[in-house]
């Protein structure tokens, strides 16, 4: 094998990535960043993982109608993530209870984590990006 | 005097800086992201329902429809749209933002 051969464009390298939402949909830009930005990283085939925590447990729920506020309702977007083969969404048991919502209210299926259990995801991720 | 706050109360102090120093028979609007406080379940509810005792709540409508909240706000807060927006800063003497 020569020295060539070791040397990687960096295509077919496949990471762990996390990426952490923190705020609630619309009194700040993060959330729709942070779902257009999890969209680029699946087009690179990524291991994609979305995790929602503290007021980011917000941009899940069901029933958003913006058109009083004349901004994009980007909620449906959610729904659209399998169709980018993001698939592992996860939600944090505490920050659901603290804001009274329970899976029923919210627009896609995920996997309600403990604060372990997410500590342990957060762990094991190659990068961990924050919005 | 109306006082107006736009950050989660789980997010920032703003709210509970307001509710600290607002006065019996002020005004409260509650807007953006502060909408959430005024719902059930929140972990502000408690906090709402007790200043509503002394205090005029109010939360903006097409922030809660915003932000999937329409259904879910607590008894004793009144829902106001824009023109009630403008009509409580036009009945009050001043106004304090919590920015």
């Amino acid at each position: 094998m020569s020295d060539m051969d070791d040397m990687d464009d960096g295509s077919g390298i496949v990471k762990k990535f996390m990426f952490l939402n923190r705020k609630a949909p619309h009194g700040t830009v993060y959330a729709l960043e942070g779902l257009e930005v999890v969209l680029i990283t699946a087009a690179f085939d990524q291991d994609v993982s979305m995790v929602f925590t503290d007021d980011g447990v917000y941009q899940l729920l069901k029933g958003i109608d913006t058109k009083g506020i004349e901004v994009k309702d980007f909620s449906k977007t959610y729904r659209a993530l399998d169709g980018y083969d993001i698939e592992k969404l996860y939600v944090d048991q505490a920050s659901m209870d603290a804001r009274g919502l329970t899976e029923d209210d919210l627009i896609v299926d995920v996997t309600v984590l403990s604060v372990d259990e997410m500590a342990n995801l957060m762990a094991e991720q190659d990068v961990v990006i924050s919005f | 005097m109306l006082h107006i706050v736009n950050k989660s109360a789980t997010d920032r102090g703003s709210l509970e800086s307001c509710l600290a120093m607002a006065t019996k028979g002020s005004a409260v609007l509650l807007i953006e992201d502060a909408v959430y406080a005024a719902t059930n379940g929140s972990a502000a509810a408690a906090k709402i329902q007790a200043a509503a005792a002394d205090l005029k709540i109010y939360a903006l409508g097409p922030d809660l429809a915003a932000r999937g909240m329409a259904a879910r706000v607590l008894d004793g807060v009144n829902v106001v749209d824009y023109a009630g927006f403008v009509d409580l800063v036009a009945e009050h003497k001043s106004c304090q933002s919590w920015l």
